[in-house]
């Protein structure tokens, strides 16, 4: 069975208009999420998007302008931050630099009235936990980041949160670390089977350890899954475009059939998937198509593919991108893996080629056209 | 930035102010020390009698009791005030955060026979009767800028949610501000205390109206400045007084900086 | 909610301190402008004969401007005389920027009354001054030159103020990137150029904090004049001081302060604005 840790229902969080003129601040609209017990949840997006404020209102630093916030079951917009099953490692850690790394670790336990012994005893334990056993008498700040973000950790999970909270919290390390941490947090957390709640703008990052993700923009959830599920089928060119990298192609809408619909993209007319977009003849669409899923070849006018010439070529070590652009107007990248055999000889700025791709590689999306001004804008 | 040392004009211009900015301290030493109950020149001899003499000085004494415990009082009200209103400006948006910020710098530079009139004024009005703590009060209004600043800037050089952090580990707001603010600013707070401690000590134009006949320390001094016998003693007292001053600002400097260097 | 109720118990104490200890008595002190006497009956007769009074006296508005012009010029020449101070110890003093620093702020920490009274040992007709004149023979006889007067006024307040100037302007330099004075040589200024160009208008903050420090308490100060200036050097300051302990005519005092704080209002808008913290961080 899974039970819900983590429930948002409709919750809101407006500022109010600093000026009688001003607008009212929507930092998160209307976001419903549930969060099973042991998940990996991650909140994504870039800076702005709400997730930051969403994090905060399950911690309760914030209280929800409308809508409820369940922890466990039970409703807890009354209850103060300092009463609730959660903890929260900080994006700059907040480590209490005034106190040794033990009694940053051991605080939440002697606010909680702990006894001594058991308190030392589960302060060590959670920094054995974290591999920092013989930091405890330092003070924060002769620590290195990545040491002092352990701490923080430890200082989190010694109080053994039903949901942890993790607020980019490696953000500030460098890119080897970073990679390294990510590893050992995906780690600890099946360890232990606590929920986190994972706030990161690094998409990557939330691929890698993600059981689940949201993506957020505008304060909205825009969609809400697996990590395989928001790659290969973005609800939309938000998400397409955030998570990984995406091309978008404009057409318009030719003909309707059952499972598939004729596309026509400059004087090029081709056949692509329908899932559960239904656009509607003459509408206008946009495609997305991954750049890995896309071929080059010579031109050739009977079959299918995408006339273009090819602007730029960069090599980038295991592969090659070409940026080409279309006859029909929009640009594409198309990315090659640098194999034998697959490398296209003497194919450099100004060569004229064909782009294709494989019939279900290609999404409609946003049929309404609403995510032209969000990619082209 | 070209020349890091080496004897230069701006070198020079530097020494000369300073060397105007020491020479009144150090001729109010050198009198002190003078075999003469006059303040002139040339120098007589050299004597320790002034110092001797204000010990058994009664009012005198009485006067810088008066000003120690004076002193005391306010800088520890002024202290806890600001200290107060430095986590409120620095932690809490609010409306009306700029009028705040405004008036509690206002004392800062208003000019102080205006303070001290318009307080004179009130305290009469009231029917309260003036004595060494009306100028208290005063000095409390006087030392909050100083206060306020001094732990507001030590507030800004941390991180802003160390209190959420405490509260998300199970402290109550209060607790929180109890186990962490307080602590990471303490430098700050004895700083900010030994330097309101130093304004109410010196201070004399908002005093002069305020203290009745209960004489703080430089209204003494000042009601003595008109009798030429009492001033080798004056100036001897006031020698001992920069010495002791001195020793507590150094201190308070050297706990501003030692909190700078923690952070 | 909550957040609220803590910001009151907060901001509650000290700004009910300020209210009642710096507000209301201003108040207090306008409502008590237009009585008509001190003591008696005639505390309770509301009249507008003060301000009658005070604006057909030209003596007193006379000084009122006297006043605010040594102010202005002392304000003025602090900043002309702190500015290379902080400039070279914020660009030039290299390793000893400490104790050249310390050497500036330590004779301020000395009692204030005392500072001032030394100059009479300075300016006075048996003080350094003279002394020093007689000796090597510039001078015949000693005479006081220049106490008891305007100009003993003037220099014991540049004394007193130059070092309080010197810091916010300081602070101000102090916080310049030097990378920008190295874009602009880059960019081909010579070093006056990018003094007057980067320099001076990015420690402009520092400068108006430090020229209004020093400005608008000098508007009032009354405590200079007694000890060095004399009748010839007295200031709006000590006309004030005058109505509320020798001529006990309090509600002239108050329309003399609320004249004086008329002038100061502009000023102190335009010293918060300027940022007055700089002061303190130093």
């Amino acid at each position: 069975m899974t039970e819900l840790t983590v429930e948002l229902r409709n919750v809101s969080k407006i500022y109010p208009a600093r000026r009688s003129s001003g607008k009212d601040v929507v930092a998160v609209r209307e976001v419903s999420l549930d969060i099973p017990s042991g998940e990996f949840f991650t909140l994504l997006g870039p800076s702005g998007c709400g997730k930051t404020t969403t994090l905060r209102l399950i911690a309760g630093f914030e209280q929800p302008t409308s809508g409820e916030v369940y922890l466990q079951g039970k409703a807890v917009s009354k209850i103060p931050t300092y009463k609730r099953p959660v903890n929260t490692v900080f994006q700059n850690y907040a480590l209490f630099p005034h106190m040794t790394v033990a009694k940053n670790v051991g605080f939440g336990l002697t606010v909680k009235r702990v006894p001594k012994a058991e308190r030392e005893r589960r302060v060590m334990e959670a920094l054995e936990l974290v591999q920092l056993p013989d930091l405890a008498n330092r003070k924060p700040s002769q620590l290195s980041g990545g040491q002092q973000q352990r701490v923080a950790l430890a200082r989190a999970l010694v109080n053994r949160p039903t949901v942890l909270l993790l607020d980019e919290p490696l953000g500030a390390l460098d890119l080897k670390l970073r990679k390294a941490m990510q590893l050992e947090l995906k780690q600890l957390q099946e360890r232990l089977g606590i929920t986190f709640v994972y706030v990161t703008h690094d998409q990557e990052e939330a691929l890698t350890m993600s059981d689940r993700i949201a993506v957020m923009n505008y304060g909205e959830a825009l969609q809400v899954g697996d990590p395989m599920t928001l790659y290969e089928k973005p609800a939309n060119s938000f998400v397409a475009d955030f998570i990984g990298e995406s091309n978008f192609v404009r057409g318009t809408v030719k003909q309707v059939d059952d499972d598939e619909a004729q596309i026509a993209i400059g004087r090029k007319v081709i056949a692509v998937r329908l899932e559960e977009e239904r656009p509607s003849p003459n509408q206008n669409v946009l495609l997305t198509i991954r750049p890995e899923k896309l071929w080059l070849s010579e031109p050739d006018e009977q079959a299918d593919g995408l006339p273009g010439v090819v602007e730029e070529v960069v090599y980038i070590g295991t592969s090659t991108r070409y940026i080409v652009a279309l006859e029909a107007g929009d640009e594409i990248v198309v990315r090659l893996q640098n194999r034998p055999g697959t490398k296209m000889a003497g194919l450099g700025r100004g060569a004229p080629v064909k782009v294709s791709w494989r019939f279900e590689d290609a999404r409609i999306i946003e049929a309404d056209g609403r995510g032209e001004e969000l990619v082209i804008g | 930035m070209r020349r890091k040392s080496g004897f230069s004009f701006g070198l020079f211009y530097f020494l000369v102010v300073a060397f105007i900015l020491f020479l009144p301290i150090l001729l109010l030493v050198v009198f002190s020390f003078n075999d003469s109950t006059k303040l002139v020149f040339p120098l007589k001899g050299f004597t320790t009698q002034h110092y001797a003499d204000l010990v058994g000085n009664r009012e005198m004494v009485e006067a810088v009791r008066t000003s120690v415990l004076l002193g005391l009082g306010s800088s520890f009200l002024a202290t806890a005030l600001g200290t107060m209103g430095a986590i409120a400006l620095s932690r809490f948006k609010f409306p009306g955060k700029g009028f705040f910020t405004a008036v509690s710098a206002l004392p800062l530079v208003i000019p102080y026979v205006i303070l001290g009139v318009s307080l004179l004024i009130m305290f009469n009005q009231v029917g309260i009767k003036l004595s060494a703590w009306t100028a208290g009060l005063a000095h409390v209004v006087i030392s909050i800028p100083y206060a306020l600043l001094i732990i507001s800037s030590r507030l800004a050089g941390f991180p802003d949610n160390l209190e959420e952090a405490a509260m998300d580990l199970g402290a109550t707001y209060w607790g929180a501000l109890l186990r962490v603010t307080i602590p990471i600013s303490f430098p700050a707070l004895v700083a900010a205390f030994l330097i309101c401690f130093t304004i109410s000590f010196d201070e004399f134009a908002i005093s002069s109206f305020l203290v009745g006949t209960q004489p703080t320390l430089p209204v003494y001094l000042y009601s003595q400045l008109r009798f030429p016998t009492r001033l080798p003693l004056v100036v001897s007292l006031s020698s001992i007084l920069m010495v002791a001053t001195m020793i507590i600002m150094l201190l308070a400097e050297w706990l501003r900086r030692l909190g700078d260097t923690t952070r | 909610m909550e957040k609220q109720n803590r910001l009151a118990v907060l901001l509650g104490p000290p700004g009910l301190y300020l209210l009642i200890l710096f507000l209301l008595p201003l108040g207090i002190m306008a409502v008590f402008s237009f009585r008509a006497g001190t003591i008696g009956d005639a505390r309770f007769i509301y009249t507008l004969d003060n301000y009658r009074e005070f604006l057909t006296k030209t003596s007193f508005h006379r000084l009122l401007l006297i006043s605010a012009r040594i102010a202005l010029t002392i304000a003025s020449l602090s900043v002309i005389l702190a500015y290379p101070l902080a400039y070279y110890l914020t660009f030039r003093a290299g390793s000893r920027r400490v104790i050249l620093l310390t050497m500036l702020i330590v004779p301020t920490w000395t009692s204030y009354l005392l500072r001032i009274f030394a100059w009479k040992l300075i300016l006075g007709s048996t003080g350094l001054l003279n002394t020093f004149l007689l000796w090597i023979g510039a001078i015949e006889q000693a005479n006081p030159i220049l106490l008891y007067s305007r100009n003993a006024v003037v220099i014991t307040l540049l004394y007193v103020w130059v070092p309080f100037v010197a810091l916010p302007i300081f602070a101000a330099l102090e916080r310049i990137d030097p990378s920008l004075l190295e874009a602009a040589a880059d960019l081909g200024s010579r070093p006056w150029e990018t003094f007057l160009r980067i320099t001076l208008p990015l420690s402009l903050p520092g400068v108006m904090a430090g020229f209004f420090f020093a400005l608008i308490p000098t508007l009032g100060e009354y405590v200079t004049p007694l000890l060095v200036g004399g009748g010839q050097g007295a200031m709006y300051g000590n006309l004030i001081q005058d109505q509320f302990v020798r001529a006990l005519n309090w509600p002239m005092g108050s329309v003399m302060s609320l004249a004086m704080l008329v002038l100061a209002i502009p000023l102190l808008f335009l010293f918060t604005k300027a940022g007055g913290s700089d002061l303190v961080e130093f």
